[in-house]
């Protein structure tokens, strides 16, 4: 429109036009900048800066020497077999978690969703794990997932046997049950949002046409969720880095090994001040970040792409 | 017809006797904190002392019960804790010495940058939000080397500066304040604009009162996160008396279980009140960050 606009104007006021145009661009341009500037000021000196050196040390053989060694700090950690166990753990752990994690709280809020009694109350209580300190979810966990613990009592009067939790191969699973108990009341609110988001016009036609819940949840809320269902597993994935807290506190540097994650690594690595391992990981983990991401939001435009703008 | 809406009102009582079964699983730790926190030592001993095998003296049951209502209700947990013995109270003054600091400082970043975000957009401008978006999702352990690397050049290891300045920049208000103010109407912008406000009084006058709730639910978001903080006080601080109550709360060992769970309960109010209180924002908070684009 604008455009058309300048087309009717004589020369000599397009040249001027455009000079008074550049101008007020410019000074927005200064002005967002101006207001933008603390911000971006301390994410530079504080994230963007240091992760160029991280990245830097994770090319040179040792902070002293300083010599390029190219990718080779790379390769010396694909090789690190505590680097590859974490990798596989933390791997197997995300893929089994995250989609629950999706799932679940889609679950919980189309259950919200339909006309329950406290309705309100439920939300309140599941959104509760949010605020317990760290230790006493630690403790409670150690209380019953303890070889003594209230659960083994519970399965001793089934009959069963007590199982070693966090010292066996259940142990992902005393895990995840932290991390989904941690994350599902979050990701339930974020659904419910994105349920509330859909034209009711579209689910009151269906309806009039006789379309099955089922059919409705795949063709109309699954598509209008799709930006939320990317958001969720985007933040989950996140989450699950964000359990090695409560992994840690629960059973320290070295936990049984399929617990032994990426924060374990880095954590110890960490002690031992080794920095080129330490930055070579940090720039793997940062860039199958980026990639995850990037995906994830292709993912999303595939899948939602007849929905909205 | 008569089937149909039967068949209804069974549904829906299945969906409420599981969101029941939810409803217990999801507050059992909350009320066990709390409720535990009134037991005497011995009673926590003998309930739990199983599990922390290495406590030795006093009577120690075969098993382990978990128990909701003390046989006796005591204060002695808070009353050794809070008052015998000034470290948790130390410790908490600590958190709050971080926490608001945090809080208060993000916000008012965040709510500048925001500002700046909503009201000019450009290709450049863009692909910096987007950039944000990417650094707000980035896990802790990417960040965590560049952040003691800055924190040691600076000088400010083993200070609170080196918590808080890190997180006085984090980009997660950044972009829940930008997504906010991007519902304020355009028209509100523009009509202070003819009137001749400059561009400080629209965001100070216009912008900041419109989305009031939106900093109150941030605020409390960003709250919740940082006062249950372990990684960065136990790597950025290594001087055990500025350590949070959430670090040291996690370190007490296990003969005083009891009074963990008393300090954890003290612990858990301010974000309880919080909670309580401001759900409503909060609600609104987590439901406004729902997806990343836009």
């Amino acid at each position: 429109m604008m455009k058309e606009k300048l087309q009717e104007t004589s020369e000599s006021g397009n040249s001027e036009m455009k000079r008074q145009r550049r101008r007020a661009r410019m000074r927005d341009f200064g002005q967002s900048l101006c207001f933008l500037s603390p911000s971006l000021l301390g994410v530079g000196v504080f994230f963007i800066v240091p992760f160029f050196v991280v990245v830097y040390y994770s090319l040179i053989d040792g902070v002293g020497s300083r010599n390029f060694v190219y990718l080779d700090n790379y390769v010396r950690l694909f090789h690190n077999s505590a680097f590859q166990t974490a990798a596989k753990n933390t791997l197997q752990f995300s893929v089994i978690a995250v989609p629950l994690a999706v799932v679940l709280p889609i679950l919980l809020a189309l259950m919200l969703e339909a006309r329950i009694p406290m309705k309100s109350q439920f939300r309140t209580f599941f959104l509760s794990p949010m605020m317990v300190p760290v230790a006493s979810v630690v403790l409670i966990w150690q209380v019953l997932f303890n070889y003594n613990g209230t659960i083994n009592e519970f399965l001793m009067v089934f009959g069963a046997d007590r199982i070693d939790w966090l010292q066996s191969d259940y142990c992902q699973i005393v895990v995840m049950i932290l991390f989904l108990w941690k994350t599902l009341g979050y990701n339930m609110i974020l659904f419910m949002a994105g349920l509330a988001n859909i034209p009711k016009e579209l689910l009151e036609v269906a309806d009039v046409e006789g379309a099955g819940e089922v059919y409705k949840f795949f063709a109309i809320k699954l598509r209008y969720l799709s930006p939320t269902v990317l958001f969720v597993t985007i933040l989950s994935l996140i989450n699950s880095f964000k359990v090695f807290r409560e992994v840690y506190l629960l059973t320290g540097d070295y936990p049984y090994e399929k617990l032994y994650m990426l924060q374990h690594f880095m954590n110890n690595t960490f002690r031992s001040l080794d920095y080129q391992k330490l930055s070579s990981a940090a720039v793997v983990m940062a860039i199958v970040m980026v990639v995850l991401i990037a995906l994830l939001f292709k993912a999303e435009d595939w899948f939602g792409k007849d929905v909205e703008g | 017809m008569k089937r149909k809406k039967k068949k209804k009102y069974f549904s829906r009582g299945v969906m409420f006797f599981l969101c029941l079964v939810f409803s217990v699983m999801f507050l059992l730790p909350t009320v066990l904190t709390i409720t535990n926190s009134f037991m005497s030592e011995t009673e926590i001993k003998a309930n739990y002392g199983m599990i922390f095998a290495t406590t030795q003296g006093g009577y120690v049951s075969k098993t382990v019960n978990l128990k909701f209502i003390p046989d006796k209700v005591t204060l002695s947990q808070y009353i050794t804790g809070l008052i015998k013995s000034p470290d948790y109270l130390l410790k908490l003054w600590n958190s709050i010495l971080l926490v608001v600091p945090i809080v208060i400082l993000q916000v008012s970043v965040a709510s500048v940058a925001a500002y700046s975000f909503t009201r000019w957009r450009g290709k450049i401008r863009s692909g910096l939000f987007f950039f944000y978006v990417i650094l707000m999702l980035m896990p802790y352990q990417v960040t965590l080397v560049p952040n003691y690397l800055i924190s040691s050049w600076l000088g400010i290891l083993n200070t609170r500066w080196s918590i808080i300045l890190p997180g006085m920049f984090a980009p997660f208000s950044v972009f829940l304040l930008t997504k906010f103010m991007r519902r304020i109407p355009y028209s509100l912008i523009e009509a202070a604009k003819v009137d001749g406000a400059g561009e400080w009084e629209i965001f100070t006058k216009i912008c900041l009162p419109e989305c009031r709730s939106a900093l109150y639910s941030i605020a409390i978001l960003v709250f919740i996160d940082y006062w249950n903080m372990v990684e960065q006080p136990l790597i950025l601080l290594q001087d055990a008396d500025a350590q949070p109550l959430s670090v040291f709360l996690s370190q007490i060992n296990a003969g005083e279980i009891g009074l963990a769970f008393a300090m954890a309960t003290v612990y858990m109010i301010p974000s309880l009140l919080l909670f309580l209180h401001g759900e409503e924002y909060l609600v609104e908070g987590i439901a406004n960050s729902g997806s990343v684009k836009g």
